[in-house]
């Protein structure tokens, strides 16, 4: 049956009703999010008031059960990881989506771009298996003991490559035909106009993504667990094992009690306060760049 | 129509929705139910006795987790575990909760099968895991880097031995952090030139079905079952069957059952010794 | 052009080809390193006993059976609010007002919050706040929490694709807007909505992180919604990490999760491809 209105200026008594439930609904979808940060903050409230903050970067060490949390080495360890992984991946990615955009056949283009796709939906248990499996042997045989940061940077790097690579292939697609042609009727070579033209149009949505990826890098947990040795300290050399922030919730969730379950939210409050400031970061790139396809 | 015509599909996931939500209001939750958490150690013997316990009396289902002696501990104190299994006595401030012994086991360092090294003392023990021998070589193995792997921090074992070299866990130089024994054991037995600590019946269960590593005297006492019953092995300690209150009912038959003659088999093809009063 | 930027133009030409290598190269070393290491242990036994040996022997029937139910909870409370959020952001609410504002920006921060994050917060709100402990349930409606923003914006950029001149005939035509919306924009809008539906599967069955303290480790078949399940993606964890000779069922069990997600990619590609078709409706 299809309603229809009295009055085309209005909302039927039919629409205000199924307003109502559309709102609820969507404000509901809303406030999981503000549930979220209620729950972080009353769960690491007690960390909060007993432990003063500086205690998180001057304690002796991360031995909860000796009333020791210091966080710095575990930021260390996140931090390497993840700029580690960013090194790697960033001209990987990037060589990928201009290799699709400008560089291969239409086929090719298609079957390169389902394989990142492909790689992309890989679950990162199984990313963190196949590390555990033969990275870690291969990086023992080199120097021991294997679990290392290098095996979670070689991790996180496949895992975050996909990211810049989607994100990345669709802006320097976004730049005018126009801009191209015209490069190349001034005499441009293909990478002088890659170079000059399409990646410095194309930058803002490229820095985009790359900061997603960052924020995926960051808040990866079970890949980097499996391979990284899970030792609490600032790590040495490549071939040290670390234990990240994420990596650390999980391990040590299960049997954290009061005053260091207070501090596991604490960490993970402050992970996604992390995160969310490069979501900001990303969209307000997003939003002051300019919408190529709309100039004329 | 073809069933990938997206409008019957969504169709099909309505359909199925509905029948779900129908499903959620016959749900019963299993009235005769136990979760038991704690220590890696006792989690495998409690899995079998649990499973023999639930071919007796069915209707009965029980759940059995890892995660550490204190999380047993913490979940019985919390109220998310009826159980709680611990891999050591219990200490002077447990005096809420109330024991009751299953089985008992060692702590034994553990090599890989190829590894040269046949003894070491208790000080070559302690300067490995505190960083101050860093090659096999010094005490007579191959010269290859000692990769020191170490328990996590909650896990009874790690206590157990702290306590016996008279450690800290801030003075151990890990390499590798593992949680649970069969954890400890697979890198072990990854690793060349890996040494760790794990459960005696864990070690001689995966030991007989292959795992390459090998059990390493301690004080010039051999790590074997026989050595844990005759006393003679320094570092054993009782697996306990942690509650907080007097057990009633579902649990306490469940715990008089794990400390019944009925399920000695079971204690010693898990490699531990009966528990004798 | 002289030769130097001929040499450049080689160079990097070269060098991007080298990087495409590498990746193809590295993703099919871990494609056949799975294939090799489980193909043999795949079998239909494999996918309907029940795990015996911690793993080692058996199969992962009851694995695959919680993590049907844990994906149905999941999907259940997800899809309501996200297609209905999807709708008021698409059609009642302009993206500049301020509501506008804060549910997209809320769910884009959603989109972002680690999956260990929300593994704490469903672990103190779902399993200890609600009661609900260790059980597909509560491991369910934390999915639900994390499918959210996929949802969402699937379904709304599916709904803004539909051409504005549906809306306009059908005001012309004096229907209701809720009329309008089930009988024209909702149908055109269906493949969007299926390929993020199966975009939600897709994520949903990866997740590890956010199911180790909600839904738990038992690998036995969940008797009720609120009995604990292990879904497919933490027995692989399970396998690999604390089982010695686990190795070969985690190949086994990896390579039928990697084979689900790529039915899943193949279904969403089907799906994606018919919004470029043009739709024609009947005058």
């Amino acid at each position: 049956m299809i309603w229809s209105k009295r009055n085309i200026l209005f909302f039927s008594v039919t629409d205000k009703l199924v307003l109502i439930v559309l709102r609820l609904g969507a404000v509901i979808a809303a406030l999981v999010m503000l549930l979220i940060l209620i729950f972080l903050l009353t769960e690491s409230w007690p960390a909060l008031i007993q432990i003063t903050p500086t205690r998180f970067l001057t304690d002796a060490s991360w031995h909860p059960l000796e009333s020791t949390y210091n966080l710095t080495p575990m930021f260390s360890g996140t931090l390497l990881a993840s700029v580690g992984a960013l090194v790697l991946a960033i001209p990987l990615g990037l060589a990928s989506a201009l290799f699709i955009v400008f560089y291969a056949s239409a086929r090719l283009a298609t079957s390169y771009r389902r394989l990142i796709e492909l790689l992309a939906g890989i679950p990162s248990v199984v990313f963190g298996f196949w590390g555990l499996t033969t990275l870690v042997p291969l990086i023992t045989q080199l120097h021991p003991p294997g679990a290392s940061l290098l095996a979670a940077i070689l991790v996180l790097t496949l895992m975050i490559l996909p990211t810049i690579t989607l994100t990345a292939f669709s802006a320097p697609q976004a730049v005018p035909d126009e801009f191209l042609r015209g490069a190349t009727a001034l005499g441009l070579s293909r990478w002088g106009m890659i170079s000059g033209v399409a990646l410095p149009a194309a930058r803002i949505g490229i820095v985009a993504g790359i900061i997603l990826a960052a924020g995926r890098a960051i808040g990866e947990t079970m890949a980097v667990l499996m391979v990284a040795g899970n030792v609490v300290q600032h790590p040495a050399g490549l071939f040290d094992p670390i234990r990240t922030l994420a990596a650390n919730i999980a391990l040590e969730m299960a049997y954290a009690m009061g005053d260091h379950r207070a501090v596991l939210f604490v960490t993970g409050f402050l992970l996604m306060l992390l995160i969310i400031i490069l979501a900001v970061a990303a969209d307000w790139l997003k939003k002051n760049s300019q919408d190529w396809s709309a100039s004329s | 129509m073809n069933i990938f015509d997206s409008k019957s599909f969504l169709l099909a996931c309505f359909v199925l929705v509905t029948a779900m939500l129908n499903g959620i209001t016959c749900a019963n939750a299993a009235s005769q139910r136990l979760v038991l958490t704690g220590s890696s150690t006792v989690a495998p013997l409690v899995g079998e006795i649990a499973r023999r316990f639930e071919t007796i009396n069915p209707g009965v289902r029980i759940d059995v987790q890892t995660g550490g002696s204190a999380r047993g501990i913490l979940d019985i104190r919390k109220g998310t575990a009826d159980i709680g299994m611990v891999s050591r006595a219990l200490k002077p401030d447990e005096t809420d909760l109330r024991a009751f012994a299953i089985a008992l086991d060692g702590v034994s360092i553990i090599l890989h099968a190829n590894n040269r090294v046949n003894t070491l003392s208790k000080q070559q023990i302690i300067d490995i895991f505190t960083g101050k021998i860093t090659n096999w070589k010094l005490v007579g193995g191959a010269d290859a880097r000692i990769t020191v792997v170490t328990k996590a921090e909650g896990r009874s074992t790690l206590e157990l031995f702290l306590h016996y070299f008279q450690l800290t866990n801030s003075a151990i130089k890990p390499h590798i952090i593992i949680g649970d024994n069969p954890q400890g054991i697979k890198i072990v037995a990854g690793n060349p030139h890996a040494i760790g600590y794990v459960s005696i019946g864990a070690a001689e269960y995966e030991a007989g079905r292959g795992a390459p590593i090998r059990l390493m005297p301690l004080d010039g006492v051999d790590a074997s079952v026989v050595n844990v019953r005759n006393g003679t092995f320094p570092l054993s300690r009782p697996l306990n069957l942690i509650t907080s209150r007097e057990p009633q009912g579902l649990i306490q038959r469940f715990i008089e059952f794990a400390r019944s003659p009925q399920i000695h088999d079971l204690v010693e093809a898990q490699y531990f010794v009966l528990f004798r009063d | 052009m002289n030769k130097r930027l001929l040499y450049r133009d080689h160079l990097a030409q070269w060098l991007i080809y080298l990087a495409v290598l590498t990746v193809s190269a590295v993703f099919i070393w871990i494609l056949s390193d799975l294939t090799r290491g489980g193909i043999t242990h795949l079998s239909w036994d494999f996918l309907t006993e029940s795990p015996h040996d911690a793993g080692r022997s058996g199969g992962i029937g009851p694995i695959l059976i919680s993590t049907f139910w844990i994906l149905l909870v999941a999907l259940t409370a997800a899809l309501p609010l996200a297609w209905t959020a999807a709708i008021l952001l698409a059609e009642f609410v302009s993206s500049s007002s301020r509501f506008g504002i804060i549910v997209r920006f809320s769910l884009q921060v959603l989109a972002g919050v680690p999956s260990i994050v929300f593994g704490l917060f469903g672990n103190a709100f779902f399993s200890i706040y609600l009661g609900m402990g260790f059980s597909i349930l509560s491991g369910g409606l934390t999915l639900a929490c994390m499918l959210l923003p996929i949802l969402v914006s699937t379904a709304k950029a599916g709904l803004c694709a539909v051409p504005q001149s549906y809306r306009l005939s059908a005001a012309a035509l004096g229907m209701s807007k809720t009329a309008s919306l089930i009988h024209l924009l909702l149908p055109a809008a269906a493949p969007a909505l299926a390929a993020g539906l199966l975009l939600g599967i897709g994520r949903a069955i990866a997740e590890t992180a956010a199911l180790i303290f909600t839904s738990g480790y038992v690998d036995r078949v969940p008797g009720s919604l609120l009995d604990s399940g292990r879904a497919l993606a933490l027995h692989i964890f399970d396998l690999s990490m604390n089982v010695p000779g686990g190795d070969q069922p985690a190949y086994a069990s990896a390579l039928v999760l990697v084979a689900l997600l790529l039915c899943i990619n193949i279904l969403v590609i089907k799906f994606a491809y018919g919004l470029q078709r043009k739709r024609i409706m009947p005058v």
